[in-house]
């Protein structure tokens, strides 16, 4: 059943899929960014430096949720030991761990204006700094263990383990008492967002979302070529 | 369903994942004070451990009509509708420093009610709206 979920199709995906993928994915962020950064208003007490909520907001997003799916990967991975899965982890690390970098630049860039400071030690900018670390982490295994076996098991079990920071990066705000605002956007309620801004906002995260989807497709091919050419 | 192979790989993991959760929930538990970024008029209220000597940082809101601003320092006080710290404070302030809105303010407590801060950081919160839609709030509620 699950190796339906991982077919070895992507291998026949063609150039001109992920080049209209491509296409499509900067035509959204010209979109986005004019919405955002020319459209939109300022806010009510910010001013323009709200502006910077527009990349901020869906690169932590991303960043999380890159995250999220190592970790689940990873739980699989060590369970049922399948062969191709541990190349989704591998393939999606790197980008991941450019979105946590870009989440923490902006951020402090965001934090100068508003907060009067670049960075603090409150319980969501450190989780997010061990995010990014957990990256690095990970994407280190990969290249220093060349035995297979051994590099699943580490990689899976940084996997599992970041994914518990995760559950305290998003719950960080809830529980302690930070710097860091708690979340605008949650399920369980109507966002905090004025509609003009969550639209650029909402915009902002299909283009990046769809860049993750483009390197990982282009990343997880080459993976799997490699994979194909190791074992002949 | 599954093999006994698998079986036993979820039972270990299963294993492994609820000792982890306590093992961070106790680290946390016992790191509280130090994971939390400031304490709350009230909290600090309710402490009995509070070092003179030692940095700490409160947080709330700044109080209406609260703020003096004299020729090298100004004074405010912070608040959490429960409890009240004057703070004592020389240097400038953050953009969105302002009444009613979210501020931590790092310094040396002279005692419970009074703190000399060196840090003033602006705290904002999780709304996000333009100015015309505020005005709008505002007159509606008028």
């Amino acid at each position: 059943m699950l190796k339906k979920i991982f077919p070895n199709k992507i291998l026949s995906l063609n150039n001109k899929f992920i080049n209209n993928l491509l296409v499509g994915m900067v035509l959204i962020i010209i979109v986005g960014l004019t919405y955002g950064l020319f459209l939109s208003p300022a806010d009510y007490i910010q001013g323009d430096s709200v502006r910077i909520m527009y990349i901020h907001v869906p690169a932590s997003f991303i960043a999380l949720g890159l995250f999220g799916i190592i970790g689940l990967v990873s739980i699989l991975n060590l369970i049922f030991s399948l062969k191709i899965v541990p190349f989704v982890g591998k393939s999606l690390a790197p980008i991941g761990c450019v979105f946590s970098l870009i989440s923490i630049i902006t951020g402090s860039l965001w934090g100068k204006p508003t907060w009067g400071t670049l960075w603090v030690w409150d319980a969501r900018l450190t989780s997010m700094f061990v995010l990014f670390l957990f990256y690095i982490a990970y994407i280190l295994t990969w290249k220093v263990f060349t035995n297979s076996k051994k590099v699943n098991i580490i990689t899976s079990t940084i996997g599992i383990l970041g994914l518990f920071n995760i559950i305290i990066i998003k719950y960080s705000v809830v529980w302690w008492n930070t710097l860091h605002q708690t979340s605008s956007i949650t399920l369980t309620s109507a966002p905090k967002i004025h509609h003009t801004m969550l639209v650029p906002l909402v915009i902002m995260f299909i283009g990046l979302s769809l860049y993750c989807v483009i390197i990982f497709l282009m990343k997880y091919k080459i993976e799997l070529i490699k994979f194909k050419l190791k074992k002949k | 369903m599954f093999t006994k192979k698998v079986k036993t790989r979820i039972s270990i993991l299963f294993f492994l994942s609820t000792i982890s959760i306590l093992i961070i929930y106790f680290f946390f538990r016992s790191l509280e004070d130090n994971v939390v970024y400031f304490f709350s008029p009230t909290e600090i209220f309710n402490k009995t451990n509070i070092e003179s000597n030692k940095k700490i940082r409160v947080g709330g809101l700044v109080k209406v009509n609260s703020i003096i601003r004299n020729e090298k320092s100004m004074v405010f006080i912070i608040t959490d509708f429960k409890n009240e710290i004057i703070v004592n404070y020389e240097g400038l302030v953050p953009n969105l420093f302002a009444e009613e809105k979210g501020v931590v303010a790092e310094g040396k407590l002279k005692d419970k009610k009074y703190l000399f801060a060196d840090k003033i950081l602006a705290k904002h919160d999780e709304n996000y709206m333009p100015p015309e839609v505020v005005k709008a709030l505002e007159k509606s509620q008028n």
